[in-house]
């Protein structure tokens, strides 16, 4: 078991011409995710990778039966390839593609009200069930099949996080980027809710970063809801106010958002917070000793 | 992006939001010129920088004649305020709004700004005009009114009514602070704004309700659609390396201390700078060389590190994923060539091409410092620039 995606997950690739996303359809072929096919407008009826081209996305559900996306349009045109994917009634899209203007995302996030697509990001990794499936961008090579979940608001910490986990011997269940945009698809706790459900989920990395206050919302569902340990990581917590760090959602402003209230919340709801990016792992397994749980989350 | 005051006010006012007439000078002569032909006795001289706070730093004053118009515009340009908002440095005035002075009965607020926890836009409103909102929000929270506006139906009159009686607007006035809600709204979705906050909105003895102040931000992913809003930028507002990183899509942001970082990754590039603040180090920015970087855009990030003359070594740390560290290996090897490095340089490399990365760098010759993790690297660094 996984969450979101697992060996049987069928993919299409939405922009699959572009070089992006040529370079990590022949990733994610390799890693043995199933591309089963990819869309770009007015090039329907090209093969690339070995994966069959259509112009349109209701087409190629059609044809190949996929039930998930990965996005990698350009930004301007990005908010229209979600809207096709919900409304090809997709189990999951996961959005790549970053600067999308927030307003777009917005109107998507009203459009998909009462739908059934599961959108993962923008501006996000992707998301990965080692050994089964891998949808994104983030390097496989780094990932082992386990039981530690992963949520994150940034690609290169959660590589950073599953780096650690790996090289100490703990596998991941699956690994999920959520993206570093103000508005975006799955939050925190959508993830936190489907590794509390999944039984090969044993516990949960969290990192986040400075900007809004979806960490302690998140931790809030933790202390309430959670039966399995969480720790975490905040980003930016020298960041000064009013700067804003590259995503569009990390930014300390009105004296809102900052790492320390995060910090100070993620504690007071019972997850303990790696004092440096470089401890995620070990902060981890001290807890996981302390739970009894190290044992079977070891993977050698 | 910021833009000035007038700038805002000549957007707002396209859309029908009500505000003073004013204009732009340059010069102590484009000043009194302007205030000439508003032909108002009384009029408003008021700095035009990016930042908040100029009234209390000495930045706007009520001019009640032409002489006295001369004597503030030549008090105020070319003067460097500080406020809250500046930094210590302070920003040199360079642009006035010389604007119609106008009989304020009452100073009200009005915000349009993103809530991202229902992913809507928020409109927010209070009668304590004129002052920090944070600071109302945190004195009184009863006195400010949100109203969530739904993406598809727009902001609904009933909404913005329902906010005017909320915060007290005389009754005869309140079609006026409709129309002037609305408008706001329909230029806040129109241009793509991040921010248009409306601080204070004065109701006058004749009767009007109008933007004494305006401060629109917009969100930069969409600018590629306001070409109008561009033209607006205003490059002395800006530093330079932040403006030099832009040109090559670089997010980079000057902090002040010694320690240059290159990181792939916002996420990782804030815990960069976390990690050297950990091992008491400081870091002279934040740089984010995102996914997509070439070779040549590597060098040109190394270049803007370096010419922060405070820098004394440099931490590069990679995680590639769409970045790949073979690219990021040939472009430092690049720079550091072209520049002749003469500061320390520790580099740590993990991901995507890893071992082709850490070939290159073996194989330049160059004097680099490798580190197996981030904790190592930021721990090299710290003790190499002291």
């Amino acid at each position: 078991m996984s969450v979101f995606i697992n060996k049987d997950t069928k993919v299409i690739v939405q922009g699959i011409t572009g070089s992006t996303a040529l370079f990590h359809t022949k990733q994610m072929l390799e890693y043995g995710t199933k591309i089963v096919g990819g869309v770009t407008p007015g090039k329907g009826g090209l093969e690339v990778e070995g994966v069959p081209v259509f112009n349109t996305l209701a087409e190629a559900v059609k044809e190949t039966g996929a039930n998930a996306s990965v996005i990698y349009v350009p930004a301007p045109f990005a908010a229209d390839a979600i809207l096709e994917a919900v409304d090809a009634d997709l189990d999951l899209a996961i959005c790549i593609t970053e600067h999308i203007p927030v307003l777009d995302m917005v109107k998507v996030k009203r459009y998909m009200q009462g739908k059934k697509t599961r959108l993962v990001g923008p501006n996000c990794p992707g998301v990965i069930t080692p050994d089964e499936c891998k949808i994104g961008i983030m390097p496989g090579y780094i990932h082992t099949k386990g039981h530690v979940g992963v949520v994150s608001r940034s690609g290169t910490l959660t590589y950073e996080a599953v780096h650690q986990l790996t090289q100490a011997g703990i596998g991941q269940s699956t690994a999920v980027g959520i993206g570093g945009d103000p508005v975006n698809g799955t939050d925190f706790i959508d993830v936190l809710k489907a590794f509390n459900e999944d039984p090969e989920t044993k516990a949960v990395i969290m990192i986040g970063e400075i900007g809004g206050t979806a960490e302690e919302e998140a931790a809030e569902w933790v202390k309430a809801n959670m039966t399995k340990p969480v720790v975490g990581f905040i980003g930016g917590r020298t960041a000064p106010p009013g700067k804003r760090m590259g995503h569009a959602g990390a930014i300390i402003s009105g004296g809102k958002g900052t790492a320390d209230e995060k910090i100070r919340v993620m504690n007071e709801c019972g997850i303990q917070v790696a004092e440096t990016p470089s401890v995620m792992g070990e902060t981890l397994i001290k807890v996981l000793e302390e739970k009894g749980l190290l044992a079977e989350c070891k993977t050698h | 992006m910021n833009i000035h005051e007038y700038q805002g006010k000549e957007v707002l006012r396209s859309y029908g939001v009500a505000v003073p007439n004013g204009k732009v000078a340059f010069s102590v002569e484009e000043a009194v010129e302007a205030a000439k032909e508003l032909g108002t006795t009384v009029n408003v001289v008021k700095a035009q920088i990016h930042a908040g706070g100029r009234g209390k730093a000495g930045g706007v004053k009520v001019a009640k004649n032409l002489d006295e118009v001369r004597t503030y515009a030549e008090e105020i340009l070319g003067k460097t305020l500080v406020t809250h908002q500046t930094g210590p440095e302070g920003k040199e005035v360079k642009r006035l709004l010389i604007e119609e002075g106008c009989d304020i009965k009452k100073e009200y607020y009005i915000g349009l700004v993103l809530d991202r926890a229902t992913s809507q836009v928020v409109l927010m409103a209070s009668e304590e005009g004129g002052t920090e909102i944070e600071e109302v929000a945190e004195a009184t929270p009863e006195k400010i009114f949100k109203e969530y506006i739904d993406p598809i139906i727009g902001l609904s009159p009933f909404q913005a009514r329902r906010v005017a009686f909320n915060i007290n607007i005389p009754k005869e006035l309140v079609g006026q602070a409709v129309k002037f809600m609305i408008s706001l709204y329909t230029a806040f979705i129109d241009k793509d704004c991040s921010i248009a906050e409306i601080n204070p909105l004065v109701v006058t003895g004749d009767g009007k309700v109008m933007a004494l102040d305006a401060k629109l931000n917009f969100d930069a992913n969409a600018l590629y659609r306001h070409k109008d809003i561009l033209a607006y930028r205003d490059l002395d507002e800006e530093d330079k390396k932040e403006i030099e990183a832009s040109k090559y899509d670089l997010s980079y942001i000057s902090l002040g201390g010694n320690i240059g970082c290159m990181v792939n990754g916002a996420g990782l590039a804030m815990a960069t700078m976390d990690i050297i603040k950990h091992y008491s180090g400081d870091p002279a920015n934040f740089l984010d060389v995102g996914g997509g970087a070439t070779a040549e855009k590597v060098t040109e990030a190394f270049k803007i590190i370096l010419s922060d003359e405070n820098v004394k070594g440099i931490f590069v740390n990679i995680f590639g994923g769409i970045m790949k560290c073979d690219i990021i290996a040939t472009g430092v090897v690049e720079a550091a060539k072209q520049v002749s490095l003469s500061v320390p340089l520790v580099v740590r490399l993990e991901g995507t091409n890893v071992d082709a990365g850490k070939e290159i760098l073996n194989q330049s010759g160059l004097d680099i410092v490798s580190a197996d993790s981030m904790a190592d690297g930021a721990q090299k660094i710290v003790s190499l620039v002291k």
